[in-house]
């Protein structure tokens, strides 16, 4: 019975791993790839690593393998709020057929400063225009 | 086909398959930024082949290596960021 549940556990970990590397590569644009690893690799390393508490079936496993959990779960928001942020700084593009862009003409490239409403003076704004066709892979 | 050959003739090739497009992303990848989080998914996916590696042989102790694998994941991520940030503000 216990073997079921692992079965079940680790395929369907291993499914969205393969879904956030298949992500990864078929995304066009690097904050679509940031959103995707975000959360479907980490909900697979979860399961697989649910299995594997089950499977063990005793306290210490199950604490670490809870602790692990734990961990990624927390940690994976941090660096993809970072990455996502300095590739922002950088001026790394949107893809062509975003609609929405929040932050334009919101942020000062020198100061840092966030501004709440659109800023007049462009020339000091984060350059963030879209890519073109060739360079979307 | 008990639970030890369903892990190593199905699941590990699995995770190896997404293992290798994620290094294709790696080596590829247009800006710097792509690299990292590839980078980030590389090891979070070692964590969990770690996990399966674990079930095959029987040792919980090899949990304690995705634990370590977890903290310089994070780490090496927050001090890419920092670092890329860094080297913005100078220019």
């Amino acid at each position: 019975m216990s073997s079921v549940i692992i079965v079940i556990l680790v395929t369907l970990g291993t499914l969205f791993v393969l879904l956030s590397a298949i992500g990864l590569i078929r995304m066009p644009d690097t904050y679509m790839r940031i959103s995707v690893n975000t959360k479907a690799a980490t909900l697979g390393v979860g399961l697989i690593l649910v299995g594997t508490a089950v499977f063990f079936n005793d306290l210490s496993t199950t604490s670490r393998a809870l602790v692990i959990i734990l961990f990624v779960f927390l940690t994976a928001p941090v660096s993809a709020h970072l990455i996502g942020r300095a590739s922002y700084f950088m001026g790394v593009k949107l893809w062509k057929g975003s609609i929405m862009d929040d932050l334009r003409g919101k942020y000062q490239k020198n100061s840092y400063i966030l501004k709440s409403e659109t800023d007049d003076s462009p020339e000091d704004n984060v350059d963030h225009s879209k890519m073109d066709d060739e360079a979307s892979q | 086909m008990t639970l030890t050959d369903y892990l190593y003739y199905i699941i590990l090739p699995i995770l190896a398959f997404s293992v290798l497009l994620i290094v294709y992303r790696f080596i590829k990848g247009p800006s710097i930024a792509d690299k990292i989080i590839a980078l980030d998914v590389l090891i979070t996916t070692g964590i969990g082949i770690i996990g399966v590696y674990s079930i095959i042989h029987g040792r919980s102790t090899f949990l304690d290596t995705a634990m370590i694998l977890a903290l310089i994941a994070f780490l090496s991520t927050v001090a890419f960021s920092y670092y890329l940030e860094k080297r913005n503000r100078k220019k």
